[in-house]
C-alpha cells in the first residue's frame, strides 16, 4: 500500500505547483477573457530571478536563512513588473481587438520571453542550491522531503491568502467587479486599467513562487522550463473551470494525482497494454471526458452573456 | 492561351536553372578567389538539449577553422570552408525542413544531426539530393540501414551500444532484476530495447518498462511504480535533461538500485542536474576515453581554451568534419559525388576512434568505454566491445 501512498504524495507535490501557476491563468481570464500564454515564461523568469539573486547573495557571504527570503522578494518585484509591462505592451493595446490578436501577441511573448531568457541566462541548466539538508521523512512507507512539505504547505498558505484578497479587500470587490462588467465597474468609478495591471501583477508575483519551488524541488532551472508546465496549469486551470479561483485549485492538484496515479498504475490495469508512455494521455482523457459533461470546467459556471 | 504557354515555359526554364544550381558542384569563389566549400551543421540550438547541440556546433566549426588555417588545394584550387549551422530543436519536422534549407544552400556535406529522431528523416533529403551526411551522434540502427549511400556515422550504433551496456548490467554488475526506462525517442526507445535483449540474453530479468518523454522533469510517479517493482539496477534510455532530475529524484524516493544509461546521460550538465545523487552513475561512451587517443589531449585542451568544457558529442563532431575533408582531399574533389566513395572507403586516426566504415556506413570496430561518477566526475571503468 506504501506505493500507493507515495503516487498520492508525489500527485499532492506536483499538483499544488499546478495548481500556483493554474491560478495566474485563471485570474487573467476571469477579468480580461484572455489566456495569457506567457505565464510559463513569467513562472521561469521568476526561477531564473531567484536563482541568479540567491547565487549572488550567498556569493555575498549572506546567510541562507535571509538569502532565500530576500531572492523570493526580488523574484517577486522582478516578475510583477514583467507583468505589468507584458499587459502594458502587450494586451492593453489590443483590449478591444478582436479575441485571436491578443492570443497571438501572448504566443509572442512567450516566444520573446523564451530566447530572452536563453540569451540572459545561456543555454544550460542551473543547478539549484543546497542551502539545507533536505531531509526526507518516511511515513506509512511513502517518502516526502522537506522542500515537497514546505511546497505543500506554502501553496496552501497563498492560496488562502488569495482566497482573503478576492474576497474581503477593496482591490478584490473591484476584480470581481471588472471580471463581471467592465464598462459597469467602470461607470461605479473603478478604475479598471489599475485593476488589470494588479491582477497581472499579483498572477506574476504568484507565478515567481511557483518558479522557485519547482527549481528547489528538481533542483535546476531551464530557460525551457516554462512552457510544458505553462501548458499543463492551462489545462490544470480549464479542467477546474477557468476563470474560477477555486477551480483553478482543484484543477491543479486534480490533475497532479491523476498523472501520478495514472503512470504508476495505467501498466498495472490495463495488463500491461497501455504503459505509462501514455500518462499525458489518461491526463487529457479526463479533461476531454469532463468538458463533455461539464463545458464550463469542474467548477466554472456558465456566463451567457460575458461582457 | 499563348500567356498561359509563356508562364509554363517560364516555369520549365526556371525550374531547369534551378535543378543546375542544386547540383552541389557550382561552388561559389570568395573575394579572396578561393573555392567556398560549405559544411552544414544540424543540430539543437534551442530547447533542453541546446547545450549539447551547441556543444556539436563548437566542434565542427572547430574542425573547420583548422582546415582553413592548413590553407588546402583540393582540386588544383585553394579551398575556404564555410560552416552553416542551422537548429533543428531536435524535432523530426523542424529537422527536414532545415535539411532542405541546407540542400537549398548547395552545401558539400551536412555534419549532423544530433539525434537519431532527426537524423533519420532528414537522412532521405540528402540521399535525394546526393548530399553526403556524417552523424556525429545518431546512434539508432535504422539510421545506417536505409541503404542510403550517403548516410554515415562516426558513433557506433544502438545495437552496438546495447549490448555492451546490458552485458555489462547482468555481468560485471550482477544484476539479476533490471527496471527499464526510456523517453520514446528514437534513440531512447532503440538503445532501450537493445539493452534489455542484451540483458536478458546474459541472465537478468526484466521487471518492468516504464516510459516517460523527453520534455519531463518529474519522474516521481514513476520511479514509484518501479520501486514497487524492487529491481536492483535501473537503466534509463534517453538524454542529460532527463537522466540527471531523474536520478536526483530515485535518491529522494529512496530507491535502492544502480543507475546506468548510455552516451545521452555521459556530460557534465548530468552531474551538475544530478548533484550528489550522481555519484555511482553508470553511462557508456562508443569510442575510446579522448585521454587515451592519440590528440586526444590536445584537442580537448585547444577546445576547452576556445569554448567551454566538452559537453558530449564536440570530439566526434571534429573528427567527422575532419573524415569528410580528408576525402575530399583524396578524391581531390569537393563534389559529393566524387569523394563519396573515398569516404566510404577512408581510414583516418580520429581524436575519439580510427574511423573506418563498414558497407553500410556504420563505424567498425564499435569500442565502447564505460564511466562511472566518481568524487563527482565521470572516470573511464574499461573498453569493452572492440571486436565487430
Amino acid at each position: 500500500m506504501n506505493i500507493f501512498l507515495q503516487q498520492i504524495v508525489n500527485g499532492l507535490v506536483q499538483g499544488s505547483v499546478y495548481a500556483l501557476v493554474a491560478l495566474g491563468y485563471t485570474m487573467v481570464y476571469g477579468i480580461l477573457g484572455l489566456i495569457n500564454f506567457a505565464h510559463g515564461e513569467v513562472v521561469m523568469v521568476g526561477a531564473m530571478l531567484s536563482l541568479s539573486s540567491l547565487g549572488l547573495l550567498l556569493g555575498w557571504d549572506v546567510s541562507p536563512l535571509l538569502a532565500l527570503p530576500l531572492s523570493v522578494i526580488i523574484a517577486m518585484v522582478g516578475c510583477m513588473a514583467l507583468g505589468y509591462g507584458i499587459e502594458r505592451v502587450a494586451y492593453r493595446p489590443l483590449r478591444h481587438a478582436p479575441r485571436l490578436a491578443p492570443l497571438i501577441t501572448a504566443i509572442g511573448i512567450s516566444i520573446l520571453l523564451q530566447n530572452l531568457a536563453m540569451m540572459i541566462w545561456g543555454r544550460g541548466y542551473h543547478p539549484f542550491p543546497v542551502l539545507f539538508a533536505n531531509t526526507t521523512h518516511s511515513f506509512a512507507g511513502a517518502i516526502i522531503s522537506d522542500v515537497q512539505i514546505a511546497i505543500v504547505v506554502l501553496a496552501v498558505l497563498i492560496m488562502a491568502g488569495l482566497m482573503t484578497v478576492v474576497h474581503h479587500t477593496r482591490l478584490g470587490r473591484s476584480m470581481r467587479a471588472v471580471a463581471e462588467n467592465q464598462h459597469a465597474a467602470q461607470l461605479m468609478g473603478v478604475d479598471i486599467n489599475r485593476v488589470i495591471s494588479l491582477t497581472f501583477m499579483l498572477g506574476s508575483a504568484l507565478a515567481a513562487i511557483a518558479g522557485l519551488m519547482v527549481s528547489a524541488n528538481y533542483g535546476l532551472a531551464h530557460y525551457y522550463m516554462g512552457f510544458l508546465l505553462g501548458l499543463k496549469a492551462f489545462t490544470a486551470a480549464v479542467l477546474g473551470g477557468i476563470g474560477n479561483l477555486r477551480g483553478a485549485m482543484l484543477g491543479g492538484l486534480l490533475l497532479g494525482l491523476i498523472e501520478s496515479l495514472g503512470a504508476g498504475y495505467i501498466g498495472d490495469l490495463t495488463g500491461g497494454f497501455l504503459g505509462s508512455n501514455y500518462q499525458d494521455v489518461f491526463a487529457f482523457f479526463v479533461l476531454i471526458a469532463v468538458l463533455v459533461f461539464r463545458p464550463s470546467g469542474l467548477l466554472g459556471e456558465r456566463i451567457a452573456e460575458r461582457a | 492561351m499563348s500567356f498561359r504557354i509563356f508562364h509554363a515555359l517560364l516555369f520549365i526554364a526556371t525550374a531547369l536553372v534551378l535543378s543546375g544550381c542544386n547540383k552541389a558542384t557550382n561552388n561559389d569563389t570568395n573575394a579572396a578567389g578561393e573555392l567556398i566549400v560549405r559544411i552544414g551543421s544540424a543540430a539543437p540550438l534551442t530547447g533542453n538539449q541546446a547545450h549539447i547541440g551547441k556543444d556539436n556546433e563548437s566542434g565542427t566549426r572547430m574542425a573547420i577553422d583548422d582546415a582553413n588555417a592548413k590553407g588546402l588545394i583540393i582540386g588544383g584550387r585553394k579551398v575556404h570552408f564555410e560552416l552553416i549551422s542551422e537548429d533543428d530543436q531536435a524535432d523530426p519536422k523542424t529537422a527536414t525542413i532545415v535539411a532542405q534549407k541546407l540542400v537549398d544552400d548547395k552545401v558539400n556535406g551536412v555534419i549532423g544531426h544530433l539525434n537519431s529522431g532527426t537524423t533519420i528523416p532528414a537522412s532521405k533529403i540528402y540521399n535525394d539530393n546526393g548530399i553526403v551526411q556524417i552523424s556525429p551522434s545518431a546512434t539508432a540502427v535504422n539510421y545506417t540501414a536505409q541503404g542510403f549511400k550517403t548516410a554515415f556515422r562516426v558513433m557506433a550504433n544502438d545495437a552496438q551500444q546495447g549490448r555492451v551496456l546490458g552485458e555489462y548490467a547482468a555481468k560485471n554488475l550482477g544484476a539479476k532484476k533490471i527496471a527499464v526506462i526510456d523517453d520514446r525517442t528514437a534513440y531512447g526507445q532503440g538503445l532501450a530495447d537493445e539493452f534489455i535483449k542484451a540483458a536478458q540474453a546474459a541472465g537478468a530479468q526484466i521487471v518492468t518498462h516504464e516510459y516517460t518523454n523527453d520534455k519531463a522533469v518529474d519522474f516521481t510517479a514513476v520511479l514509484t511504480a518501479v520501486k514497487g517493482k524492487q529491481p536492483d539496477l535501473l537503466f534509463y534510455g534517453g538524454m542529460d535533461p532527463q537522466s540527471g532530475p531523474m536520478a536526483k529524484q530515485i535518491k529522494a524516493l529512496a530507491l535502492n538500485v544502480k543507475f546506468m544509461t548510455g552516451d545521452g546521460g555521459y556530460t557534465p550538465e548530468y552531474i551538475k542536474l544530478a548533484g550528489d545523487a550522481a555519484e555511482g552513475s553508470y553511462a557508456s561512451l562508443p569510442g575510446v576515453p579522448l585521454s587515451k587517443m592519440p590528440g586526444g589531449k590536445e584537442f580537448e585542451t585547444r577546445f576547452v581554451a576556445r569554448y567551454q568544457p566538452i559537453q558530449l558529442y564536440a570530439p566526434y563532431c571534429y573528427d567527422a568534419v575532419n573524415v569528410m575533408i580528408a576525402a575530399m582531399q583524396k578524391a581531390d574533389s569537393v563534389d559529393p559525388a566524387k569523394y563519396l566513395p573515398e569516404l566510404a572507403r577512408i581510414s583516418l586516426d580520429g581524436v575519439t576512434a580510427k574511423i573506418q566504415f563498414d558497407a553500410k556506413g556504420d563505424l567498425q570496430g564499435g569500442a565502447i568505454t564505460m564511466y562511472q561518477v566518481q568524487q563527482g566526475k565521470w572516470q573511464a571503468l574499461e573498453t569493452l566491445g572492440a571486436t565487430h
